[in-house]
């Protein structure tokens, strides 16, 4: 291990020592490439004056497609759901094996990130209190997607040699177009989801992470760390390199318990500072309904606040890109139904619940102290919008937002190794490989500014959500007739509550 | 129908003798002896992917590895005492999943031993025996 250490300090240090060129013919060689791949995958068509792109269009349509193909499944699941998460209708014999709450738990705190706290601030900035409006329907629009995915992650997953299993995208694609014979365009497909996966969660899911927790770090404690990037880059790749690698798997344990009570410690808090700006809450409130329909002041007008307000809710809760999928693929369950329907209640926490939450106390704070955040955007609005009523409360929101990162990094970290072994094979070697590059770039993602390689890693993490969801569409059958047995046999008692059989 | 008397054992010393205790006792009453090992394990913990994706395989290990080491002697230690005895392990919550295995076994009484841990360790953690004690159906001999 020390000396796997030593060469990743080499290739941290490397970018340090060379700082000025190496940032600089990185940036010039992959800049036409990421404008090339942006352009095509963020496409944008004007409507009436506003820019939508059209991956965003694609996502939207898609979750209205799924909502209505499966009869609102994201309003009637949800109480289902919750019996599920419970553990109702787990067998008592199962104990001891992955439950329906834990794989959710992981799931979530994979796309609970930085962008809860900071993209929605800017999304409320660039939209107005209208785009909060389409962010929580699109919410609830992507229910659907991810109830869709979910299903078949659980439904295609691989159990491997070794008594792991393997789920996600590449493998629903592969098997799933395999039964409907079209094997040729499934492997295809799977094998485009699986580099699409492994490069996005090196940029998305890695140095975007690391970068954004640097730059927050630097912000709160007054730009101590400043031309210090290498040494907190070093410091959180050696922790995640730990993790990963070391296999000390006790300090993602202890990240995977604290990141929960953060979230639930965060919306506390904002709950507190929406309460404190009570008087003008129902002024906020309006303002959100007022301008989700005139788009008063918002570039493109009501579409304008409508985009972003989707774009956003895309961003942060994954449903269409087919990431979650891999973790939710783990639970122990013999209907893949059941994953499905726990899964409606990620985006429902992630975007209808965390990201409302901020809007609103970005929103009450606009309208009780016009100009409360000076010149500050993302995440610092949302600081300054916490400390006008309580003073001390950036330096937790920081730590949170670095635990936070962490905690999206290891889940990602995993995102990509199964792309990685879907591709290459479940080799030793290769997994170890793999798992420095990313190590090297959470370090990379404080050290430099890399615009264009992070460019390139957001439009392939959305290029996926077109295998994808074409995906989803041609095996939308299979998840309807899946859906409508499950139904029916609970509807007939033949699936029981074993809770209730038991008292009874 | 003959009585039933559940064991809880783990391989410690403390439930060496709630086994013996049980032993002596099953003789004199012509009872069929639950040896019940529990596995810790909530439903509602956090773990990383990685973990969840090979959790099938540990769990299996981990039944295997408590049927091998904790409950195989304690089978061998009450046939050789010629008393009949059945052997469970599961995965739960301590005193629950014991309360749980006694209730399907229709056993009528709960052999524990004691840990003997300090005072402040019982003061954050709780013990099984004292939590069993109040929370159980049927009597419970806590043996030192």
């Amino acid at each position: 291990m020390p000396r796997l250490l030593c060469l990743l300090s080499v290739l941290v240090l490397m970018p340090q020592l060379a700082w000025a060129g190496l940032d600089e013919t990185i940036n010039a060689a992959t800049a036409p490439i990421a404008s090339a791949i942006s352009a095509v995958v963020f496409f944008k068509i004007t409507v009436f004056g506003a820019q939508l792109p059209l991956v965003v269009l694609w996502l939207v349509i898609g979750a209205v497609f799924f909502t209505l193909r499966m009869g609102f499944v994201n309003i009637w699941g949800f109480k289902h759901a919750i019996e599920l998460v419970r553990g109702d209708y787990s067998n008592p014999n199962d104990a001891g094996e992955v439950t329906h709450f834990q794989a959710l738990a992981t799931a979530v705190s994979g796309t609970v990130g930085i962008g809860n706290i900071g993209g929605v601030a800017v999304a409320v900035t660039v939209g107005g209190p209208g785009a909060t409006f389409w962010l929580i329907a699109a919410g609830f629009l992507g229910m659907s997607t991810k109830f869709v995915e979910c299903t078949l992650g659980v439904k295609y997953r691989n159990e491997n040699s070794d008594g792991s299993v393997s789920g996600g995208p590449m493998y629903y694609l592969r098997r799933g177009f395999a039964d409907r014979n079209m094997p040729g365009f499934g492997k295809f497909l799977g094998t485009f989801y699986a580099i699409g996966i492994f490069i996005g969660a090196l940029g998305i899911g890695n140095m975007f992470q690391s970068n954004q927790a640097y730059v927050q770090l630097n912000t709160v404690t007054g730009g101590m760390f400043d031309d210090l990037g290498w040494l907190v880059g070093l410091v959180m790749a050696a922790v995640v390199f730990s993790v990963i690698i070391g296999g000390i798997k006790s300090i993602a344990a202890v990240t995977e318990k604290v990141v929960p009570f953060m979230a639930i410690f965060y919306c506390f808090f904002a709950l507190i500072v929406i309460f404190m700006n009570g008087a003008a809450l129902p002024e906020a409130i309006s303002n959100i309904f007022t301008g989700a329909f005139t788009g008063e002041g918002v570039a493109g007008g009501a579409l304008g606040a409508l985009i972003i307000g989707f774009q956003r809710a895309v961003f942060s809760n994954e449903a269409g890109i087919g990431s979650a999928s891999i973790a939710h693929s783990a639970v122990k369950t013999n209907e893949p139904v059941t994953e499905g329907v726990v899964s409606l209640l990620e985006p429902f926490i992630d975007t209808i619940v965390i990201c409302t939450i901020t809007a609103l106390v970005i929103g009450t704070s606009a309208v009780a102290n016009p100009g409360f955040a000076g010149d500050a955007t993302g995440i610092a609005m949302t600081s300054a919008a916490f400390e006008t009523q309580i003073s001390w409360f950036p330096i937790p929101l920081a730590f949170a937002g670095m635990l936070f990162a962490f905690s999206t990094m290891i889940s990602w970290s995993y995102y990509g190794l199964k792309g990685w072994t879907y591709l290459f094979g479940e080799a030793q070697l290769g997994q170890t490989i793999y798992k420095l590059i990313f190590c090297a770039f959470v370090a990379l993602g404080c050290v430099v500014q890399l615009g264009p390689i992070l460019d390139i890693s957001d439009a392939l993490v959305f290029l996926i959500c077109v295998p994808n969801i074409l995906g989803l569409y041609v095996l939308t059958p299979v998840v309807k007739r899946e859906l409508d047995s499950y139904m029916s046999r609970i509807r007939t008692g033949e699936i029981k509550k074993f809770k209730t059989s038991k008292a009874s | 129908m003959s009585r039933v008397f559940v064991v809880a054992v783990d391989g410690s010393s403390g439930s060496e003798r709630a086994l013996q205790a049980a032993i002596e006792l099953s003789k004199m009453t012509d009872a069929k002896l639950v040896l019940a090992h529990v596995i810790e394990w909530s439903p509602f913990t956090f773990h990383t992917p990685d973990e969840l994706a090979v959790r099938h395989k540990r769990r299996e290990e981990e039944l295997d590895r408590a049927r091998e080491v904790v409950l195989g002697p304690s089978k061998s230690v009450t046939e050789e005492a010629g008393i009949t005895s059945d052997t469970v392990v599961r995965h739960g919550h301590p005193t629950e999943t014991l309360i749980e295995i006694a209730e399907e076994a229709s056993a009528s009484h709960i052999f524990i031993g004691r840990k003997g841990q300090s005072k402040i360790r019982t003061l954050f953690f709780g013990s099984v025996a004292s939590s069993l004690v109040q929370t159980s159906p049927v009597p419970i001999t806590v043996v030192p």
